[in-house]
C-alpha cells in the first residue's frame, strides 16, 4: 500500500503526459476556434460597396451559386495583422486563383479607399460594415477573420487571426479545394 | 569514477565552441546560415546580433546545452568534497540530460544549417524581442530552469544509491539556491519586458509561458525550505527527492510547451509538431524514468527526526503544502484548456480571473505562516512565547490596516486585506532580525556585534522574507490603485491623470537604425512644476514588417507614470492619435523585491557553512544565535 503510495507522482505524470501526446496530434491548431457556423449556410448580410474603389459590394446572394467555393476575408484599415496576411491573400489570388471577396470592418471608406490603394486590392467584392452588424452575423471574435464558403453558400473553414505562414496558408488551400470536390461529387450525383 | 570530472569539463568546452561559432555568425552576419538569415540583418544593432543567437529556437536550444553542461563542470570543478561515487553518479546523470538535448538539436534543430546562394539581407529578429530587458531574459531564466537540472541530477544519484542524509541536503543546497536566483531574476527580467515593452500597463498576464517558468519556482522555493529540513533533522528526505525531480520535470514541460506550440500563447516559438514529439519523448524518458526510480527507491529510505505538531518542521510542512497546492493550481491552469479539448472537445481559455480567485487567496495563508515561521524552534515549539514575542508586528499589522482603510475606505476589501498581510509579514521578519541580535534589549554595541555575527544566511532569509512583503506592496498598490485614462488627444490637448498634468505636443517621425518611429511629445506638470517629457513611440520595422508600441514610462519611487500612443482611430480626423496614460502606484516595488530576493539568495549563498569545501568557522559562544537559522 505504501509503495503504491510512492508511485502516484508517476501515475500522475503519465496522464497529463497522455494528455500533452494528444495536443500534439499536427491535426490540431490551437488557433482554430470552433464556430457554429461551420456546416451551416452562411449568414443573411447585404453589404453596400466602399465608394471609389470600384468593385460591387457584398452580400449573402454573392455567395451561393458561384462555380466554385470563395474565400470571405474580413479586414480593416486600422488592424495590423490584416496588413501582414494582405500580401499572402493576394499571393493566393494570383498563383492559387482563388476567389476572394472581403468584409471592410468598422473601417470609414476614406481610410479602407487608402488602405487599398497602397497594398493594392485582391477582392473581387468588398462589402463595408461600417457598422459591425454582419460582424454580428458571422460571430466574430477580432480581425482578420477569414471563412470558406462552398458554392452551394454553406461555412466550411473559419480561420480566426491573419494568414500568414505556411502552414495556414496551406490548410485554408485545403479546405478551399476539399469544397471543390464536395460540390462537383455533389452535382455529380 | 575520475574520468566523470574529465568528460564532464570537456563537454562544457565543446559545446562552448559550438556556442561562441554560432554568435559569431550572427556578429558578422554570416548570410550562408540559415539560422542568421531568419533572425538577424545587417543593419541590427551588435547587441541584438549577439542577442539573436538565442532569438531563435535552435539557437536557445544550444545555449539550454551550453548552460546545462556548464553546471555539470562546475559541480566536477567546484564539487571537491562530495564523495566521488555520489559526484560520478551525479554528472552521468547530468550528461544523459545532454545525450537527450544534443541529439534533439542535431537531429530535428540544427542551429547550423545552411542556405545557398546566401541571401544580401536577413529577415530581421522579432522587432518586440529587439530589447535590452530581453536580450538577457532567456540567459538568466535558463540559468534558473538548468540549473534546477543538477539538483535533479544529484537527486537520482542518491537514489540510486539509496542513501539520503544531511550531508547531502548540504551539498545541494546552494545549487538550488544559485538556480532559484537566477529564476527570480529571469522571471523579474521577463515581466519587466513585458511591462515596458508591450506597454500595456501589465505586469503578469498568466500566460502560459510564464505559468511555466513560475511553477518551477514555486517547487524550487519549496524544495529550498524542505531541504533544509533533511540538512539540519534529516527528515522529509523522500519529499525533498520527489521536490528535487519535480523542480526539474516543470523546467522541462516549460521547455516543451513553449516549443512545441501545444497552448496558445504570445510568446511561443515556431510551432513544429515533430520537434514536440521528439521533446515529449524526452521528457517521457527523463520524467517517467526518475519517477519510476523513486516509486521503487523512496519507500526504503529511512524516515528521519520526529517532531511535535508545533514546531518549525510543521512550518515548513505547511509552506510545502501551500506551495506544492499553488503549484498544482498554476499546472491545472494552464494544462485545462488542453484537458477539456481532449475530453469534449471545447475551446476555452483561463485567465487572471481563475488565478484571482484560486492562486492569490492561497498566498495569503502562505504570508500569515511565513511570518510566524522562523520563530518556531527545531522539534516543539512553544505557542505562547511565539505569539508573545510577536504582538508588536500583530499590533503595526492593525495599525497599517486601518491606515489604508481610512485613506481608501472604498478600495477593495482584498486589497486591504493583503496590504495588512504584508506589513505583518515585513513587521515579523524585522521583528525575528531584532530579537536574534537582542535589539534595545543590551547595549547597541553587543547588539552591533550580534548582528556582525548572525549567520549569513539568516540574513538571506530575512532579505528574501522582506522581498515577499515589498513585492506584495508592488502587486496590490499597482492592480488595486491604478487609474487609467484613454483620450483621443490632439495637439495641445491636455489630461490630468492622478494628480499629474499631462500636455500632448503632437508627434514627429524620428528614424532609427532599423525602424522608422512615430513619437510623441508630452509635458508633465504637477502643480505648475514640470516633472518630465514623456516620448511614446509607434515604430515601424519595415524587414520584419511589424508594427510596436514603444510605452513611454517614468518611474517615480511611489509610482510610475505610463503613456502610449496608437494610430488615428478610423472615425476621427487627421493628427488626432489616442492617447493613453496610466499611473501606476507601488508598481517599481514588484522589482525592488525580485532585487531583494536574488540579493538575499547571494548573501545565503556566500555563508561559509554553504560556501563549498569551506572549513567551518567557530563563532564566539555569546555571538552564537539562540536558535538554528532558518534561512
Amino acid at each position: 500500500m505504501k509503495r503504491l503510495f510512492f508511485a502516484l507522482p508517476l501515475a500522475v505524470v503519465a496522464a497529463i503526459g497522455g494528455f500533452l501526446l494528444w495536443g500534439l496530434n499536427p491535426d490540431r491548431d490551437p488557433s482554430v476556434l470552433p464556430s457554429v457556423l461551420i456546416d451551416e449556410p452562411a449568414p443573411a448580410f447585404a453589404l453596400p460597396a466602399i465608394e471609389g474603389v470600384g468593385v460591387p459590394g457584398l452580400s449573402r446572394n454573392d455567395l451561393a451559386g458561384g462555380s466554385g467555393p470563395v474565400l470571405i476575408n474580413v479586414f480593416a484599415s486600422w488592424c495590423i495583422p490584416c496588413r501582414a496576411e494582405h500580401g499572402v491573400l493576394t499571393d493566393m489570388v494570383e498563383r492559387d486563383g482563388v476567389v476572394l471577396y472581403g468584409i471592410n470592418y468598422k473601417d470609414k471608406p476614406a481610410e479602407a479607399r487608402a488602405w487599398l490603394d497602397e497594398l493594392g486590392n485582391p477582392y473581387d467584392r468588398i462589402g463595408s460594415d461600417y457598422d459591425g452588424r454582419a460582424g454580428i452575423e458571422w460571430g466574430l471574435t477580432g480581425v482578420p477573420e477569414t471563412f470558406v464558403v462552398d458554392a452551394g453558400g454553406t461555412v466550411r473553414l473559419r480561420h480566426v487571426g491573419p494568414i500568414v505562414s505556411d502552414d495556414q496558408r496551406k490548410r485554408v488551400l485545403e479546405a478551399l479545394e476539399a469544397a471543390r470536390t464536395v460540390a462537383q461529387g455533389a452535382e455529380a450525383s | 569514477m575520475k574520468s566523470a570530472e574529465t568528460t564532464s569539463i570537456t563537454q562544457a568546452i565543446l559545446v562552448a565552441f559550438a556556442f561562441i561559432a554560432l554568435m559569431r555568425s550572427f556578429i558578422v552576419s554570416d548570410f550562408t546560415v540559415l539560422n542568421v538569415v531568419q533572425n538577424s540583418s545587417v543593419l541590427k544593432p551588435l547587441i541584438f546580433k549577439v542577442a539573436g543567437t538565442w532569438g531563435s529556437h535552435e539557437g536557445s536550444l544550444l545555449l539550454w546545452t551550453l548552460i546545462l553542461s556548464l553546471f555539470g563542470a562546475s559541480v566536477a570543478l567546484f564539487g571537491a568534497n562530495i564523495p566521488q561515487a555520489l559526484k560520478a553518479r551525479a554528472l552521468s546523470v547530468q550528461a544523459w540530460i545532454s545525450v537527450g538535448f544534443l541529439s534533439f538539436m542535431l537531429f530535428t534543430s540544427n542551429p547550423f544549417e545552411r542556405v545557398f546562394p546566401p541571401p544580401l539581407e536577413g529577415q530581421d529578429l522579432n522587432p518586440l524581442l529587439q530589447d535590452v530587458g530581453l536580450a538577457l531574459h532567456p540567459p538568466l531564466l535558463y540559468l534558473g530552469y538548468v540549473g534546477l537540472s543538477i539538483v535533479f541530477s544529484f537527486a537520482v544519484a542518491a537514489l540510486i544509491e539509496g542513501r539520503v542524509d544531511p550531508a547531502w541536503a548540504r551539498w545541494v543546497r546552494p545549487w538550488t539556491l544559485a538556480a532559484w536566483a537566477f529564476l527570480t531574476a529571469g522571471i523579474a527580467l521577463g515581466s519587466w519586458w513585458a511591462y515596458y515593452e508591450l506597454g500595456w500597463g501589465g505586469w503578469w498576464f498568466w500566460d502560459p509561458v510564464e505559468n511555466v517558468s513560475f511553477m518551477p519556482w514555486l517547487v524550487a522555493t519549496a524544495l529550498l525550505h524542505s531541504a533544509i529540513v533533511s540538512e539540519k533533522r534529516d527528515a522529509f528526505k523522500s519529499w525533498t527527492i520527489l521536490l528535487a525531480i519535480l523542480a526539474f520535470s516543470l523546467s522541462l514541460l516549460g521547455t516543451f510547451i513553449v516549443r512545441s506550440g501545444l497552448l496558445t500563447s504570445v510568446h511561443a516559438f515556431a510551432v513544429d509538431p515533430e520537434r514536440g514529439i521528439y521533446i515529449l519523448a524526452l521528457l517521457g524518458i527523463t520524467i517517467g524514468g526518475s519517477l519510476t526510480l523513486y516509486a521503487v527507491r523512496a519507500p526504503d529510505l529511512k524516515p528521519g527526526g520526529l517532531f511535535a505538531p508545533l514546531s518549525r518542521e510543521t512550518g515548513l510542512i505547511v509552506n510545502n503544502l501551500i506551495l506544492s497546492v499553488a503549484t498544482g493550481t498554476v499546472l491545472v491552469g494552464t494544462l485545462y484548456p488542453l484537458f477539456l479539448e481532449a475530453i469534449t472537445g471545447d475551446k476555452v481559455s483561463i485567465g487572471p480571473p481563475f488565478y484571482n480567485v484560486t492562486f492569490v487567496p492561497l498566498m495569503l495563508p502562505l504570508v500569515a505562516v511565513m511570518g510566524i515561521g522562523p520563530f518556531l524552534s527545531w522539534k516543539r515549539a512553544d505557542l505562547a512565547g511565539v505569539l508573545d514575542r510577536l504582538k508588536f508586528a500583530f499590533i503595526i499589522m492593525i495599525i497599517a490596516a486601518l491606515a489604508v482603510w481610512y485613506w481608501d475606505t472604498e478600495g477593495p476589501v482584498l486589497a486591504l486585506i493583503a496590504i495588512a498581510f504584508a506589513v505583518w509579514l515585513a513587521a515579523a521578519t524585522i521583528n525575528e532580525w531584532a530579537d536574534r541580535v537582542q535589539l534595545f534589549r543590551v547595549s547597541l554595541s553587543t547588539s552591533w556585534r550580534r548582528a556582525k555575527g548572525l549567520p549569513r544566511a539568516a540574513y538571506g532569509m530575512t532579505l528574501a522574507h522582506l522581498g515577499i512583503a515589498i513585492a506584495i506592496f508592488g502587486f496590490v498598490g499597482s492592480t488595486a490603485w491604478q487609474t487609467e485614462v484613454i483620450v483621443s488627444a490632439k495637439e495641445g490637448t491636455t489630461v490630468t491623470v492622478a494628480g499629474f498634468e499631462l500636455r500632448f505636443d503632437g508627434v514627429r517621425a524620428v528614424q532609427g537604425p532599423n525602424y522608422v518611429s512615430r513619437m510623441g511629445e508630452i509635458l508633465v506638470t504637477r502643480d505648475g512644476q514640470p516633472v518630465a517629457t514623456l516620448r511614446p513611440e509607434r515604430r515601424a520595422y519595415p524587414l520584419a514588417s511589424t508594427t510596436t508600441t514603444e510605452a513611454a514610462i517614468r518611474s517615480r519611487p511611489m509610482g510610475d507614470l505610463l503613456a502610449t500612443i496608437s494610430e488615428p482611430a478610423a472615425e476621427n480626423a487627421e493628427g488626432t492619435w489616442t492617447l493613453r496614460v496610466v499611473y501606476q502606484p507601488l508598481v517599481g516595488f514588484i522589482w525592488l523585491a525580485a532585487a531583494a530576493m536574488v540579493a538575499g539568495a547571494i548573501v545565503s549563498l556566500s555563508d561559509r557553512r554553504l560556501r563549498v569545501g569551506a572549513p567551518r568557522k567557530t563563532l564566539p559562544a555569546e555571538a552564537r544565535p539562540a536558535v538554528v537559522p532558518a534561512e
